[in-house]
C-alpha cells in the first residue's frame, strides 16, 4: 500500500529544469501531498483512538457508532467520562501504571550505574585484557539469542526458591523483568564515548587533589556528560515502559506485578463490548511515552536508539 | 602490588557488575540454551532438578517431521518479504524529509511516533482499523478499491492476516529507518546531487544512480538489522492472535513455536525448544552472510 505511495509520488516530485515557477510550485504541491499521505498511514491509529477515547459513549445508543465513518471521526459530543469510567471500573489499570513507573525507573538507574561504571575503566584506563573485554561486550550484538528468554526464565525460577532474597529476585518480581536487561553493549559504548572526550586535564588534576577513583568518576565524569546520560535514560525509558514480550514472560504467575503494556492486552480483553474504556486505557498508556517523545526528539531523530529496543 | 597490576584489578572491579550480568543472562543462556537443542529436557525434569538427558540430534529429526514446525519456517521466512518494502520505502521517505522546507521537521518527528509506540497499544490500535466496520474497509471503498457491501476482516482472514500483521511491523519500523538512513544522506555531499541535476538527470534518476550507489554501507547495516528482526518476528504474532498462531496457523513463525513449546501450550518442551531456537540462529547466520555476499556483489558490478 504505502510502497506504491512513495513510488508513485517520488516521480511526481520532478524537480524544476528550467527554473519554470509552475513546474516548481507543483513540485512542491507534490512534495507536500506526499508528506500528508505518509503522515495519515503514521499517525491514524493514535488520532482515531483518541478520538474515541474523548467520544461520548452514549451516542451508541442514539445510533451512532465510532465505526461510522467519516463522521465518527468528529465526535459531537467530546467528554473526558471514559477515562473516569475506565479508571473507575478497572482497577488494573492504576495498578499497571504504578508497576510501569517502579520498573521503569529501577531499570532507568540501574542501566545508568552499570554502564558508567564499565565505561570509565574501557574509556580512561590502560589495563591487562581490556581488548578481550572489549571482544565480549561486542559479541553480545551477534549471539544467537533466540533462546535466551527460556534459559533466563529457567534461571530467574531457580532463583525464586533461594531463601529470603528469592522472592524479591526471582520469576514474578520486578527485578526479575529489569536484572537481565540492564547491562548493554549499547549503553556501556555510549558511555564510554561521552568520558573519552573528557580532557585528561582534568583527571590529572583531581588524582593531584588526591581523589579516589570512585570520586573521579561521580564528580568529574559524570556531571561533564549528562547529555549522554540523558540520552541512555530517555532511550531505556521508552524501551522499557513499551516492553511487551520479556515481562510477560518474567512476571508469569504475578499478574498484579503486570506493567502497562502487558495489561493493555488484558483491558482490551475485559472490554470487548467497550471500546470507549480501552481507548480511553490507550490515551492514559501511550500519553507519557508521547510526551517524553515530544520534549526530546532531538535525541531520537539522532538515530542512536538501535540497541535499546 | 604494581601500579598496573592495581589499575588492572581496579579497572575489573568497576566492570564487575556489568560483565557478571553479562555472563549470566547473556552469555549462559546462549551456551546452555545451544547445549539444551541436543538433550531431553521439560518442566517435569526441571522441577524434579534431574539434568538434561543427552539424545543427540533427536529433537531435530522430530523438528524436521513437525509439520507446524515448517509451517513457522516458511512463515518466518516469508516474513522477509518486508525487508525490500520496509528499506526502499524508508530511503524514499528519507530522501524526502531531507530538504529544507517548512514543517519538514514535524513531518520527521511525526513518523518516528510509531516507533515509539508499544507493540502491544499496536495491536490494540490496528485490530481496530483492521475491523471488518474499520476505517481500513471503509477507505478501500471509498476509492473504489473495494465493493460496496462487501466486509474484510482482515486479521481473522488466513488469507490477509498473515500481511496485515506485516503491515505494522512495516508501520513500526519506516520511521526508524527512515532516521538511520537521513544520517547516511546529510553525509553526502550535495554537489554531486547537484551535479546529476545539471547534466540532465530528473530526481528518480538521481536517486537511483547517485543516492542509492553511495547510500550503500547505510543500506547494508539497515537491511541487515531488518532480515535479522524479520526472521526473529515474534511479539507482533503473540500480541495480535493472543499466542495462537492466527487463523488456520497462517501467522504461526519459527519463534511462535520456540514460545509455544517453551511456555504457550501443554508440553513445556525445553529441548525441543532450544533445538527450534538453534534452527532460527542458523539462518540467522546463512541470511547475515548471503546480505552480506549481495551488497558486495551489488558494488562490484556498479
Amino acid at each position: 500500500m504505502s510502497l506504491t505511495r512513495t513510488e508513485s509520488g517520488a516521480r511526481a516530485d520532478v524537480r524544476p529544469r528550467g527554473g519554470l515557477r509552475v513546474r516548481r510550485g507543483l513540485g512542491l504541491l507534490g512534495t507536500y501531498a506526499l508528506l500528508i499521505g505518509i503522515l495519515v498511514f503514521a499517525i491514524f491509529p493514535f488520532v482515531w483512538t483518541f478520538v474515541i477515547s474523548v467520544t461520548d459513549s452514549g451516542s451508541v445508543t442514539t445510533g451512532r457508532t465510532v465505526y461510522d465513518f467519516p463522521a465518527s471521526l468528529w465526535p459531537r459530543h467530546v467528554t473526558l467520562d471514559n477515562f473516569g469510567n475506565v479508571l473507575r471500573t478497572y482497577p488494573g489499570l492504576g495498578r499497571a501504571f504504578v508497576n510501569s513507573v517502579i520498573i521503569s525507573g529501577l531499570t532507568v538507574l540501574g542501566t545508568l550505574v552499570v554502564s558508567s561504571l564499565a565505561a570509565y575503566p574501557l574509556a580512561r584506563y590502560d589495563f591487562r585484557g581490556r581488548d578481550v573485554v572489549f571482544g565480549v561486550i561486542l559479541a553480545t550484538l551477534v549471539l544467537p539469542t533466540e533462546t535466551n528468554f527460556l534459559v533466563n526464565m529457567l534461571t530467574l525460577a531457580r532463583v525464586r526458591q533461594w531463601p529470603v532474597v528469592g522472592e524479591y529476585l526471582g520469576v514474578g518480581s520486578y527485578m526479575a523483568v529489569v536484572l537481565p536487561t540492564l547491562s548493554t553493549a549499547f549503553g556501556i559504548f555510549l558511555m564510554r564515548q561521552a568520558f573519552l572526550s573528557v580532557p585528561g586535564a582534568l583527571l590529572e588534576a583531581a588524582r593531584i587533589d588526591g581523589a579516589t577513583e570512585g570520586q573521579i568518576l561521580r564528580r568529574v565524569m559524570l556531571p561533564l556528560s549528562v547529555p549522554s546520560l540523558a540520552a541512555l535514560g530517555i532511550f531505556t525509558l521508552v524501551g522499557t515502559w513499551n516492553a511487551y514480550f520479556w515481562p510477560s514472560i518474567a512476571l508469569t504467575g504475578e499478574q498484579d506485578r503486570f506493567p502497562l503494556a502487558v495489561e493493555m492486552l488484558k483491558l482490551k480483553g475485559a472490554f470487548n463490548d467497550n471500546i470507549f474504556n480501552t481507548a480511553a486505557g490507550a490515551v492514559l498508556m501511550m500519553l507519557p511515552v508521547l510526551t517524553l517523545f515530544v520534549l526530546a526528539q532531538r535525541f531520537f531523530m539522532r538515530g542512536l536508539d538501535g540497541a535499546v529496543k | 602490588m604494581s601500579r598496573s597490576a592495581r589499575t588492572t584489578v581496579l579497572a575489573f572491579l568497576f566492570l564487575l557488575p556489568a560483565l557478571l550480568l553479562l555472563a549470566v543472562f547473556t552469555f549462559y543462556p546462549v551456551l546452555y540454551g545451544s547445549y539444551l537443542g541436543f538433550t531431553r529436557y521439560n518442566a517435569l525434569s526441571f522441577g524434579n532438578h534431574e539434568p538434561p538427558r543427552w539424545v543427540g540430534l533427536e529433537n531435530f529429526r522430530t523438528l524436521a517431521g513437525d509439520e507446524l514446525f515448517r509451517t513457522g519456517v516458511v512463515n518466518s521466512l516469508k516474513y522477509l518479504l518486508v525487508v525490500p518494502a520496509l528499506q526502499l520505502v524508508s530511503l524514499a521517505v528519507a530522501s524526502l524529509v531531507n530538504r529544507r522546507l517548512p514543517f519538514v521537521t514535524f513531518f520527521r518527528a511525526a513518523y518516528y511516533v510509531p516507533v515509539v509506540t508499544s507493540v502491544s497499544l499496536a495491536a490494540v490500535m490496528w485490530d481496530w482499523v483492521f475491523n471488518k466496520d474499520g476505517p481500513l474497509n471503509w477507505a478501500l471503498k471509498t476509492v473504489h478499491l473495494m465493493a460496496q457491501g462487501t466486509n474484510q476482516s482482515w486479521l481473522l482472514d488466513p488469507d490477509t492476516a498473515f500481511w496485515s500483521i506485516m503491515l505494522v511491523t512495516f508501520w513500526r519500523g519506516f520511521g526508524y529507518y527512515m532516521v538511520l538512513y537521513l544520517a547516511g544522506l546529510q553525509a553526502i555531499p550535495a554537489e554531486l546531487e547537484e551535479a546529476a541535476r545539471l547534466d540532465g538527470a530528473n530526481a528518480w534518476q538521481t536517486f537511483w544512480r547517485v543516492t542509492v550507489p553511495l547510500m550503500r554501507p547505510t543500506i547494508l547495516l539497515c537491511s541487515l538489522l531488518s532480515t535479522l528482526s524479520a526472521l526473529r518476528v515474534l511479539e507482533e504474532v503473540i500480541v495480535f492472535t493472543n499466542g495462537t498462531g492466527g487463523p488456520l496457523n497462517s501467522t504461526f513463525t519459527a519463534l511462535l513455536y520456540v514460545y509455544r513449546k517453551s511456555f504457550g501450550g501443554l508440553d513445556f518442551d525445553y529441548g525441543l525448544a532450544s533445538a527450534a531456537g538453534l534452527v532460527v540462529a542458523a539462518l540467522a547466520l546463512v541470511l547475515s552472510i548471503a546480505n552480506f555476499r549481495l551488497m558486495r556483489e551489488g558494488s562490484v558490478r556498479a
